[in-house]
């Protein structure tokens, strides 16, 4: 990286997230004068005007690319008009050790005299709580499901290719034909529509005046500024003159083009994920070659950029999120992810120039944000998924590789055009959507292994104390596997429906009082239908709604139908009784239920049809069912850090895990429990039917030496290339480290399945002697990859 | 031949997928239990023996007392907290590998038919067409078994599975050109050319080794040569010369590897209860491998080290 980036990305290291009260205050004195004169839509039109108008502009020494939400890199503003924080919620945020939050004293002085007395009571949140069942509050509290609209508003989107052959100026002369033709004859929304289109117009015209003060500033400061930043800086004025108003003519206009665009969403609400580029490498390619071919920009050049890129997203940690939020998803990154490669529009190989570039920088900065995948469809070359191995060989678990040729079969499943299919991808975590085109929703988490726990106790729930499901009968009395499963279906119908009543109210309020109108300007066919992002104005819109523990609960089955009936030496109310327990004084049945019973994950049918079964309920539950914007809900496997959360508020499983400890994440086995290998554990998660999910998350851990030399990453390849020939939708690779080695040298039992291989050998790391172990350690850290 | 009414079993220690050092692609090895030869170094040693053997893992174990409570022969017992076995007093029998709840207790060695080996294998078979992979046979010494692998290769070629065998190469003559048309690729090790040091360290001389090796190539079947290097032992330059000699006469060799001597066998020996016969041991520096592989590459040996290096 060149010195500038290595600058860049040192003082975004260095900088502490901080939070700052000049978005909460500059909004609330809005609201205080303009609240009662204007339409919904339009007053949030307005109000976003106003921060774009007030908005402190921040123009760093080593900056190219210009703009940041806050102040200052990584100082994050606030939502009050969503979640009001109390002055107790600020002191946590900034006292708590994980996903701390600086909060200067100040902030707590304007939130006590300004924000708190204006939005406490009014904020979007109190809303919601006040509006949702007494029950929902009850499940919500026991940890059956989380929220992700409780804090955070609908977000979740990427964008296309849009704003590269289209300026903001344009798009307002389309908003204003949309407006002059509506029918008020015969329309009886026209009123509606009217008053939302005059809101997406005033949206551009608030990024216009954003990018324009950007313009400002840096003709301001190019006139005391040395040679050759003087120069620069003049140059970061004409382009921040030209886009967003005009379509990009160069690379470096694009990449300021889309950052604008990022900064108005991530600005205008704090919606959960953040916002995406999408495909980057392709929207790209044709500006780095007219560059190149026109000698405006080098390979080095256009590099340099992409780094400074890279930079701003790590300027961004997420909004701040408190309580049950917070624990579902602890982690500073808000979800920014690139996609690479992938498919183009017409079916061809979307692989560029760019993508090798884009790798290259990811390599080498290393940063958090910005997520990224690689989209490996079967017309990807080789060398594209061998360059994304190499850059995955040092461990950071970035890029993640997704199927592209399943992600456009899932799309088309659910409806979506194939051209619309092929310029989609996946964003956040595992999400399949239709870039530019969908309002894709990702609504809450739902504890699995809780549902069986509340099953064994009747609909009891241990640890709260109380009646929280349906009576749905004594364990005691069960004869089989199927009389148990028969039980859970019906534990697990009756928290789907409160989880999907608690969300289509929810959703109306969004609808109609928290619309975004410069996400509908980029999202089709807002613009086109008068309708906000929010209220079913996209194109598409599927919600999800993420599923987690699969390999817990499926171990929980299996044992059970191990030991409580096919061999029958152990009852299950008496099974129940040790986990309430948590298998105090019984741990040779302990280790019997963690060791000795069918696992999933190891390619054995006896775990893996339970977790079929499971998925097939899941499935036949959910998927399909209408949300309130015109579209249906879909099945999601994801767990982000949410299985720690859910383990906490789930007691002892009949798996052996004892109470509290995480559950299993995304599709991936319980940790531990698979110990045949990564092809086995390929086996087991094909067997689910990716293509009916919107996305499914498997993580894989592999020792150094499986890939350390060219037929391991030939090996690796041919890996992800057999689980994406089964529909497998999504791979992750964590390649430990000497640091994981050594916690499996403290932590066997959650790494049992860790294998260690040589020509001719394999053995379980764990079960070597330490001196071996510490053998392998040592090796492990000085491997010159 | 078997008949229907009793199926051709093997026996087996281990069925291992995605072994991805054992021949090209992404292979599963069946590990095959019995082998000729008795190498200090041996890091299969569960392998040597034909029979079945206990296992037995300290650390896993919570002595729970279950193994106690089901051994006829009174191997295992209780003192105070900590749990005993004498290994003297163990048949072999496997009781006490059933009761264990930890697995700290397990037999090596089960008893297969091809058609259970074939179902294992089989399942892979989307990684091998993705990779260019396929089955290995291994052990111990899998030519042991002669009937029981010539009947595995056979199913394993009906299925359309690529093939490779990795032999240490003391097997009567016969028995190679018999299972050589059924075989893909041959992994042949050759780990000491000094017949008195051979006898010494391996428990036979080499010469019938040599000689498979040479017959074995000249009927054109594909082999990939392993070198084992074992400083202290056979890492000399008089051996070397004398593979390079050899490998000279082998023109159609595809690969020649050299596998540098790790200790992991030591931990399976403790677990089995046999003499630390590799203790002394030191396994070679990533200098000294490279060391050697420049020496045999100016001696014209065209060798790779072999994929996965030492852990």
């Amino acid at each position: 990286m060149t010195d500038r980036v290595a600058r860049l990305r040192a003082a975004s290291l260095a900088a502490r997230p901080t939070l700052t009260a000049e978005r909460a205050v500059l909004l609330t004195r809005f609201y205080r004068a303009e609240d009662g004169r204007w339409s919904v839509p339009v007053l949030r039109a307005r109000s976003f005007l106003a921060l774009c108008q007030q908005q402190t502009i921040y123009l760093g020494d080593d900056e190219l690319l210009v703009g940041e939400r806050g102040p200052a890199p990584k100082v994050v503003p606030t939502f009050p008009e969503l979640t009001c924080h109390s002055l107790d919620d600020l002191r946590i945020l900034h006292d708590r050790p994980l996903t701390h939050y600086d909060v200067p004293p100040a902030m707590l002085t304007a939130y006590e005299t300004e924000v708190i007395p204006y939005w406490r009571g009014r904020s979007l949140r109190d809303k919601i709580m006040a509006a949702l069942s007494d029950d929902w509050l009850a499940a919500y509290d026991a940890g059956v499901f989380t929220e992700f609209m409780e804090q955070r508003a609908p977000g979740h989107t990427v964008l296309d290719d849009k704003i590269y052959h289209t300026g903001l100026r344009a798009t307002q002369q389309r908003i204003d034909a949309t407006i002059a033709a509506l029918d008020w004859s015969h329309d009886a929304e026209a009123w509606a529509k009217r008053e939302q289109l005059v809101a997406m117009r005033i949206a551009c015209q608030a990024v216009l005046t954003f990018a324009a003060r950007h313009a400002a500033r840096a003709r301001e400061l190019a006139t005391t500024a040395p040679e050759p930043r003087a120069s620069e800086l003049r140059q970061i004025a004409a382009v921040c003159d030209r886009v967003p108003a005009e379509a990009p003519t160069t690379f470096w206009e694009a990449l300021q083009a889309y950052w604008f665009c990022h900064l108005a969403v991530i600005t205008e609400l704090n919606g959960w994920d953040s916002f995406s580029p999408g495909h980057l490498d392709q929207h790209l390619a044709p500006f780095y070659e007219a560059d190149l071919a026109a000698g405006r920009l080098t390979r080095e050049g256009a590099k340099e950029l992409l780094g400074a890129f890279f930079v701003k997203f790590n300027n961004h940690p997420a909004p701040p999120k408190v309580g049950v939020t917070a624990a579902e998803s602890g982690t500073y990154t808000d979800f920014a992810n690139l996609n690479l490669a992938g498919l183009r529009t017409d079916g061809s190989d979307g692989s560029t120039a760019v993508t090798e570039l884009l790798l290259e920088v990811i390599d080498e900065l290393h940063l958090l944000q910005p997520s990224s995948n690689l989209q490996l469809s079967r017309k990807t070359p080789e060398v594209v998924l061998r360059q994304t191995l190499r850059v995955l060989r040092h461990g950071y678990g970035f890029p993640s590789i997704f199927n592209a040729d399943a992600v456009v079969q899932e799309q088309l499943r659910q409806g979506k055009t194939l051209a619309d299919a092929r310029a989609g991808g996946c964003s956040g975590c595992v999400e399949t959507g239709a870039f530019g085109k969908e309002a894709y929703i990702l609504t809450g988490y739902f504890n699995l292994p809780k549902i069986l726990e509340l099953t064994l106790h009747d609909g009891w729930d241990p640890r709260r104390g109380r009646q929280l499901g349906p009576r749905t009968g004594d364990p005691a009395g069960w004869q089989s596997g199927e009389e148990l499963f028969a039980a859970f279906s019906t534990q697990f119908r009756h928290f789907l429906e409160l989880k999907l009543a608690g969300n289509h109210c929810i959703e109306q309020i969004y609808a109609r009082l928290m619309p975004a109108p410069f996400l509908s300007v980029l999202t089709d066919d807002c613009v086109a239908r008068g309708r906000d992002y929010n209220a079913g104005g996209a194109r598409y819109n599927n919600s999800y709604i993420q599923f987690v523990g699969i390999g817990s609960l499926t171990d929980s089955l299996a044992a059970i139908e191990q030991l409580c009936y096919q061999q029958a030496d152990l009852p299950l109310a008496e099974l129940v009784a040790l986990c309430d327990h948590d298998f105090a004084a019984a741990e040779p049945v302990r280790q019997r239920l963690a060791t000795s019973c069918p696992k999933y994950g190891n390619d054995d049918d006896a775990a893996d049809r339970l977790m079929r079964r499971t998925f097939e309920l899941l499935v036949a539950s959910l998927d399909g069912r209408p949300n309130t914007k015109g579209g249906c809900y879909r099945v999601e496997m994801l767990p982000t850090t949410c299985h720690v959360y859910f383990g906490q508020v789930t007691g002892a499983t009949p798996d052996g895990r004892r109470a509290g400890e995480p559950l299993s994440e995304g599709i991936s086995p319980v940790q531990g429990a698979d110990r045949r290998g990564p092809t086995a554990v390929i086996r087991s998660a094909a067997k689910m039917d990716h293509l009916q999910t919107g996305g499914t998350l498997l993580n894989l851990k592999l020792a150094p030496s499986l890939v350390a030399d060219e037929a391991g990453l030939t090996a690796w390849a041919a890996l992800v290339r057999g689980y994406f020939a089964l529909d497998g939708h999504h791979l992750q690779f964590n390649v430990v480290t000497a640091e994981q080695l050594r916690a499996a040298q403290r932590d066997p039992a959650a790494h049992r399945g860790l294998i260690v291989r040589v020509a001719g050998y394999s053995d379980y790391f764990c079960d070597l002697s330490e001196p071996l172990q510490n053998e392998i350690i040592a090796r492990t850290a000085h491997a010159a990859f | 031949m078997a008949t229907p009414t009793t199926p051709l079993r093997g026996r087996v220690f281990d069925v291992q997928r995605f072994s991805i050092h054992d021949g090209p692609g992404i292979r599963t090895t069946v590990f095959l239990k019995g082998c000729p030869l008795r190498c200090v170094w041996c890091h299969n040693p569960e392998a040597v023996s034909r029979g079945p053997q206990l296992s037995y893992l300290a650390a896993r174990c919570i002595a729970c007392g279950a193994c106690v409570e089901v051994c006829p022969q009174g191997a295992h017992t209780l003192v105070g907290e900590r749990h005993r076995f004498d290994r003297a007093q163990c048949e072999v029998c496997g009781a006490c590998a059933a009761a264990c709840c930890t697995q700290a207790l397990e037999l090596v060695g089960r008893d297969a038919t091809v058609d259970e080996i074939l179902d294992e294998v089989l399942r892979d078979r989307i990684f091998y067409d993705s990779s260019g992979g396929g089955m290995t046979l291994s052990g111990g010494e899998p030519l042991a078994q002669l009937e029981f692998a010539a009947a595995l290769l056979t199913a394993a070629r009906r299925a359309g599975v690529a093939t490779a065998v990795e032999t240490c190469g003391y097997v009567p003559p016969a028995h190679l050109e018999q299972v050589r048309p059924l075989v893909d690729l041959f992994l042949f090790d050759l780990k000491e050319t000094d017949p008195a040091r051979h006898a010494a360290w391996c428990g036979q001389e080499p010469a019938r080794i040599l000689a498979n090796l040479q017959a074995l190539h000249d009927r054109g079947a594909a082999i990939w040569l392993r070198l084992p290097l074992v400083p202290g032992l056979n890492a000399r330059p008089d051996h070397f010369a004398a593979v390079a000699a050899q490998v000279r006469a082998l023109p159609r060799l595809q690969a020649v590897e050299v596998m540098p001597y790790h200790r992991l066998g030591s931990a399976k020996r403790e677990r089995l209860g046999l003499p630390a016969t590799d203790a002394g041991l030191e396994p070679p520096s990533a200098e000294l491998v490279a060391d050697w592989i420049a020496a045999l590459r100016a001696l014209g040996v065209p060798v790779r080290e072999a994929s996965g290096g030492n852990a």
